[in-house]
This record gives C-alpha cells, structure tokens and sequence, in this order.
C-alpha cells in the first residue's frame, strides 16, 4: 500500500491505496464520489473525466498513485450547495441527458471548454467534446445546453 | 474478442526523482519494468493483457524538467513528458513546425492529449502512431540514454516492427530533436480515419518539403499505418526532387508512394482501400505543399 494525498473538490484526503488501483477506483469506492462513471475502461468514453489541475482526464487511466498532491474536481464538486452550476440547469432545461451516464464527463469536458471560450461554436463545442461519447441523445440537446450554458455563465446567473 | 480486465494486473510503482536513479533502474530489473509517461498506451494495454505484466512501474513524471519543449536557432528538442497538448500549443512549434501541431491535435481526445507524449507515441511504435510520419519527414531523432551511455538515432531507423524499436532493455528516450527546416519550408498531415475524432488512422500521410519558382528544393514523404512500421517513400521523393512540378509529375510521385507500401487487410479497411487512399492523400499532400 502506498499512502497519497489528493484534494477532491477542495477536501483534502489522506488515503492508503494499492499501486494498481487507478484515479477512478479511488474516487468511486474510496472517497465514495460515485459520479465519475466507468464505462469503457480504457480513454475511449470519457464517462471517467474528472478536472486534474486544471486540465481533463480520463481517471480510469492514471493510477491513484500518480494523483498523489493533485486537486481534482469531480462533478459533485460543481453545484453550490443546492444552487446547479450553470452548465448543469443548462442540461437540466434544455434536456441535455437521457439515462445520465455520460453526463458527468460531458459537463466537466463542457467546463473546461467554457472556461477557454466563452462563446464557442458548434463546431468547437463538438471539438471540445471529442472524448466524451453519449450513447442516448444524439448530441444535439447537449450542444443546445452548452450554448444555452453560456449564455447564462456570460448573463452572470 | 480479446481479454479485458477492468483491473490492473499487481505491480509496484515507483517514481524517482533523478534520470540517475531510472537510468540505474532499469540497470537492475531489465525486462521486468515499464516505463511510465502518460500511461494512455500501458494502462489499457495492462488492463488488456497485451503485454507482460511488469514488477515495476517506473513513473517518469517525479523528474522534473522532462516535460520542457525548447526551440533555438538548431532546432526543436521535446522532452519525454511534454504532453500531446502542450505541444500543440506551443508557440515555436506552431511558428517553426505546424506540421507537429497538426498532428497532435489529429490523436485522441482532449482528455488523452493532456496526459499522452510524442515519446510514448513513439515508443509504443504501433503502425498508424499518428506523430511519426510528421516526425520523420521533419528528419527527426531520438536521443536515447542507459546508464552507461548516450546514443542518437534518427527517428527513420527507429522502428523494427509493430511494436517493437531500437531501444534495448536498459535505455530509454530522453529527448526528441528536430532540426531547424528550411524558411520556406512546408509541412502537412493527412490523416484518414473512419471517424473524424477519438480514431486511429487507417492512412496517414506527412509531406514536408520546399519549392521554389515552381523547381522542387526539397521532399520528404512519410506514410503511417501502411506498413509494419512507418515508412519513408524514397522513390516517390526522388520523382520529384530537383524537378520543375507539374500536377501531372504529383500525380507520378503519389502513385510510386503506392508501391513502398505494404498495408494490412482487417476490419478497419481492406489493402485494397488503404493503397487506394495512399495514393489520394499523398496526391492532396503534395498539390498543398508544392504546388498552392
Ligand atoms: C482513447 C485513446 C485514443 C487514442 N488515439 C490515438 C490517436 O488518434 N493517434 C495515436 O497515435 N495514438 C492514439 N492513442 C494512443 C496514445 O494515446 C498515444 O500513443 C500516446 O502518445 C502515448 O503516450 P503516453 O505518454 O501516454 O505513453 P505511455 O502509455 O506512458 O507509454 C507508452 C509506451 O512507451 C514506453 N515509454 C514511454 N516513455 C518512454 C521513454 N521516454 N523511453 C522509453 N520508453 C518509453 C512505455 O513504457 C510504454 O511501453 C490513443 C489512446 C487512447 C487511450
Ligand atoms: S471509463 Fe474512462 S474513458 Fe471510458
Ligand atoms: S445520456 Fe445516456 S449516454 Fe448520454
């Protein structure tokens, strides 16, 4: 066992973890923050993505022990209290999800690019999502939410 | 279907602090170690047991100072951690080697590009490697160290076969250098692949070159996923080095690109089709670079 440190959502865990395990085991079953899905298991997906320093990744691929002194921001660590993130009333609104396996990855990935590019494209939204696969609504409401999302983020609500 | 375990096999992980410390490592647990980068090769491939499953993992990432990319009057030189992202972003790479920055943001997801580097790429030395023909038409080497000494090899001699390069058991990658090109010199990356994103090419194709008053300076072709390793298309160079260029000499030259080929037949695209697309996408390289 290898002791590590990571800030998840702004608390800090000190956690015993085996060499083996990844970022993504850690979280789900250690911390108990279940939002990070496992889909594919191997950076396909992006069920997995969670914010490492400031960049996405797929946390089914890097080992827990690699996250050691990182800060990582889940999707529970978006809402304020009861108050949704912008991108996740967007979602929420316009419809962006159907069964919700995806939709963790696709706000965190949506996030990110929000944060670069406060009024993207089409064309760069679905750049931007490139890692992160939706079996169920066809992409088109996800990309509604994301412009919608913006424009609340731009109207500061 | 192959094997897929959600689990990774059992090993120990340790993350040195100096290049010393790997470098003597390696040393001691030869062949019962891997080196770890950004993990988007190894961790599916252990998850999959595709390869031998290590004792060791060896995480670069302790070092410091690995991940720099740096650009002076010579060249570029890219450490082994940069990561896929960060060179696609960076400004001497897309000033002085579009080329590269193309390429990088052909791979992967945003996602796997922010942990991902070229020398995993390379190192992982898979056919359709889509940061490889870019590199070798850019006549790039590989500085390659073990305890004992330093050796630089250029990419082109690099690879063996599917999966396997010159590295010995006790050497690794630590530094990538390209050489300063030409001024007037121009590169592109084709890339095919069934979907537009999140694919590995099925062609790809890296034309670097120079032409001047309608003479051809200077060529370099280097085609991906066509063959067991990357490949350089000499005879296709060589049709039009030193030539006045004409669509009807491109048209000559990605034809020969065709027969310094030997593509695979499997599910993701029949010989026929991929020699096929050699031909188109080494035709498109080349009236970009030559002849637009
Ligand atoms: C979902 C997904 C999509 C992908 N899409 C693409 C794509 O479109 N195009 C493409 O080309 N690739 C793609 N890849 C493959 C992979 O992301 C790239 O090959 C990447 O560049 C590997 O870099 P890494 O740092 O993650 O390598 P790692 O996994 O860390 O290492 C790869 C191999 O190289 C060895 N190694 C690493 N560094 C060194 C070194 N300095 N010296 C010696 N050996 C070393 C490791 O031991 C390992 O065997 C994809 C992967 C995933 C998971
Ligand atoms: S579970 Fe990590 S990308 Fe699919
Ligand atoms: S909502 Fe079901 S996978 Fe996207």
């Amino acid at each position: 066992m290898k002791e590590i440190m990571l800030n998840v959502n702004g608390n800090e865990h000190t956690l015993q973890v085996k060499p083996w395990a990844t970022l993504l085991d850690v979280i789900r079953e250690d911390i108990g923050l279940t939002g990070a899905k496992e889909g594919c298991g191997e950076g396909e997906c992006g069920a997995c993505t969670v914010i490492m320093d400031g960049v996405a990744v797929n946390a089914c691929l890097i080992l827990a022990v690699e996250a050691n002194g990182k800060h990582i921001t889940t999707i529970e660590g978006l809402a304020d209290g009861e108050k949704l993130h912008p991108i996740q009333q967007a979602f929420v609104d316009i419809g962006g999800l159907q069964c919700g396996f995806c939709t963790p990855g696709m706000i965190l990935s949506a996030k990110i690019l929000l944060d670069k590019n406060q009024d993207p494209t089409d064309e760069e939204i679905r750049k931007g999502l490139e890692g992160n696969f939706c079996r169920c609504t066809g992409y088109t409401k996800i990309i509604q939410s994301i412009k919608a999302a913006a424009q609340m983020l731009k109207e500061g609500r | 279907m192959g094997i897929f375990y959600r689990r990774l096999p059992r090993f120990d992980y340790v993350v040195p602090k100096t290049l010393d410390e790997v470098l003597k490592a390696l040393n001691k647990h030869k062949g019962a170690y891997r080196l770890l980068a950004g993990g988007t090769d190894l961790i599916p491939q252990l998850k999959k047991r595709e390869i031998k499953e290590p004792e060791y993992v060896i995480d670069l990432k302790g070092i410091s100072g690995l991940d720099t990319i740096s650009y002076d009057g010579n060249g570029l030189k890219i450490g082994p951690l940069a990561t896929i992202t960060s060179i696609a972003q960076s400004p001497a790479v897309q000033e002085h080697y579009p080329i590269l920055a193309q390429a990088a943001l052909s791979m992967a997801s945003p996602q796997v590009r922010n942990r991902g580097t070229f020398a995993g790429n390379i190192c992982n030395a898979v056919p359709s490697a889509d940061s490889i023909p870019s590199l070798i038409t850019l006549s790039a080497s590989v500085k390659i160290r073990s305890a004992r000494k330093e050796r630089i090899v250029p990419l082109e001699q690099f690879f063996i076969g599917p999966r396997i390069t010159a590295l010995k058991a006790n050497e690794m990658v630590v530094e990538i250098t390209v050489p300063q090109q030409r001024e007037t010199s121009r590169g592109v990356y084709l890339k095919l692949s069934p979907r537009h994103s999140m694919d590995l090419a099925i062609v790809g194709v890296a034309v670097t070159g120079t032409c001047e008053n309608g003479i051809c300076k200077d060529i370099r072709i280097a085609l991906g996923a066509v063959a067991p390793t990357p490949v350089r298309a000499p005879t296709a160079e060589a049709v039009l080095q030193g030539r006045q260029i004409t669509s009807a000499l491109v048209d000559e030259a990605a034809r020969n690109a065709v027969t310094q080929c030997s593509p695979i037949d499997d599910h993701r695209a029949s010989r026929e089709y991929r020699c096929d697309m050699i031909y188109v996408l080494t035709r498109r390289a080349l009236n970009q670079i030559l002849l637009s």
